[in-house]
């Protein structure tokens, strides 16, 4: 924060603090100061930091966020497999109890971090940072993060991953992006899963999905996916493999800008002495 | 191994995101407080729909969120940011509905968001310590 030179008041805030002003003056000993800071400025820090970790370490970190039971730990067990001997994996799983998640993952021959959050409703930056010290992030091509089941709370705390994925599973209806706009709006890739179960489901349209997505304004892909055969995940591997190339792009520009997936912060009014980014202060 | 998360545990709550958001206002208004050894009197935030975050909430969740802190019996006030849309086809601007964020003047879908993400700690109002009117200092 600077609360020093004044450059935090910026032409939407200024009524605030002229003259008249709701908070102009300090009549009988009190004072106003100017934040401007995000609510979750502590959080958004750490996730900057962990971003760090990731660049260090040439790391495509994916934050995968769903319904509880849309098939997220389906899809990275389906994903190990396709990529195996092509792409090192690593995953952190969030869940509120049980190391499960984490031991199917380990079943696949890869690394996983289980993070059992007790009773929070979603990860942040915190918990996956003191998880991120318990991989080998320099043999590792992609990390996962498959965050709690909730289409609430995860969308609002950035873990410091490069993009959000949100899957939509076809028993859940096809109009879930509009009941829940913060979750779907945050996703830089939406996944349509268990789209084997169309044929039985009849009352779920791909299309209604896609145009209930597109209602809020998002213009990112929208991939069917299922994993009962190995050709089922394809367009989600291509997906991969494109933000994969893209951030090895934006690395060797050495512009990653594009490559930060903070979409529900947009609005903070965000000034270069608000988001000083520390040095790194621990072993990495 | 798993990690068990150590004081973000305890400062959280079933199924309510708005209380870490709450924790984390507190500790962001205590640390401007402590600086000019003040007590908070007023907190004023900037939410919008599409924050994810619900103002009624984080008002609820205020007091235990505050208590024992700077910030304890200070006034919560949130101002509603309103959801607004710029269409670059018709460039016309429109306030919408969160999950209808569609140019309401075109038709057009790929509009981009003006306002209604917002989560903002926008000023914080501090009064002096009993004794300690000195410290404020700082021009307002």
């Amino acid at each position: 924060m600077c609360d020093t030179c004044g450059c935090n008041v910026t032409p939407g805030n200024q009524h605030l603090v002229e003259p008249g002003g709701k908070f102009s003056h300090s009549a009988s000993g009190r004072e106003s100061v100017e934040v401007l800071q995000n609510l979750l400025s502590e959080n958004d820090h750490q996730a900057s930091h962990n971003r760090q970790h990731f660049a260090r370490h040439q790391v495509l970190a994916l934050n995968l966020m769903s319904s509880p039971g849309a098939g997220k730990t389906s899809l990275l067990e389906a994903t190990i497999k396709a990529l195996k001997g092509e792409l090192n994996i690593a995953v952190i799983e969030g869940d509120l109890e049980t190391e499960n998640d984490a031991r199917r993952i380990r079943e696949c021959g890869v690394p996983a971090v289980q993070i059992t959050t007790g009773s929070a409703c979603h990860l942040d930056a915190h918990m996956v940072h003191d998880a991120l010290h318990q991989l080998p992030l320099d043999d590792v091509d992609i990390l996962f993060i498959e965050n709690v089941g909730n289409l609430v709370c995860p969308a609002s705390f950035d873990l410091g991953q490069h993009r959000n994925i949100a899957l939509l599973s076809v028993p859940e209806g096809d109009d879930k992006p509009a009941k829940y706009p913060v979750m779907f709006r945050s996703a830089d890739a939406v996944l349509i899963s268990k789209t084997d179960l169309l044929q039985v489901l009849p009352e779920f349209s791909v299309a209604r999905a896609e145009a209930s997505l597109r209602g809020l304004a998002s213009q990112v892909p929208c991939l069917s996916v299922h994993t009962r055969s190995s050709s089922g995940i394809q367009p989600w591997l291509d997906w991969l493999h494109s933000q994969l190339a893209e951030l090895k792009d934006s690395r060797q520009r050495g512009d990653l800008s594009n490559f930060t997936s903070v979409p529900e912060h947009g609005h903070v009014l965000m000034h270069p002495h608000l988001q000083q980014v520390t040095p790194l202060d621990d072993e990495l | 191994m798993p990690v068990r998360p150590g004081s973000y545990l305890t400062k959280s709550w079933p199924a309510m995101h708005e209380l870490s958001v709450c924790y984390a206002l507190v500790e962001q208004a205590e640390a401007i407080a402590r600086q000019r050894k003040a007590r908070v009197v007023r907190l004023l935030l900037h939410i919008g729909p599409l924050s994810g975050v619900e103002a009624g909430l984080l008002r609820r969740a205020f007091p235990l969120a505050s208590a024992g802190s700077a910030c304890e019996g200070a006034a919560l006030d949130i101002e509603d940011a309103p959801v607004s849309v710029h269409c670059p086809e018709c460039k016309k601007s429109s306030v919408v509905a969160a999950n209808k964020l569609i140019c309401p003047a075109c038709g057009n879908w790929r509009t981009s968001l003006e306002s209604g993400d917002e989560m903002v700690l926008q000023s914080v109002e501090l009064e002096a310590w009993a004794g300690g009117g000195d410290v404020l200092s700082s021009p307002a």
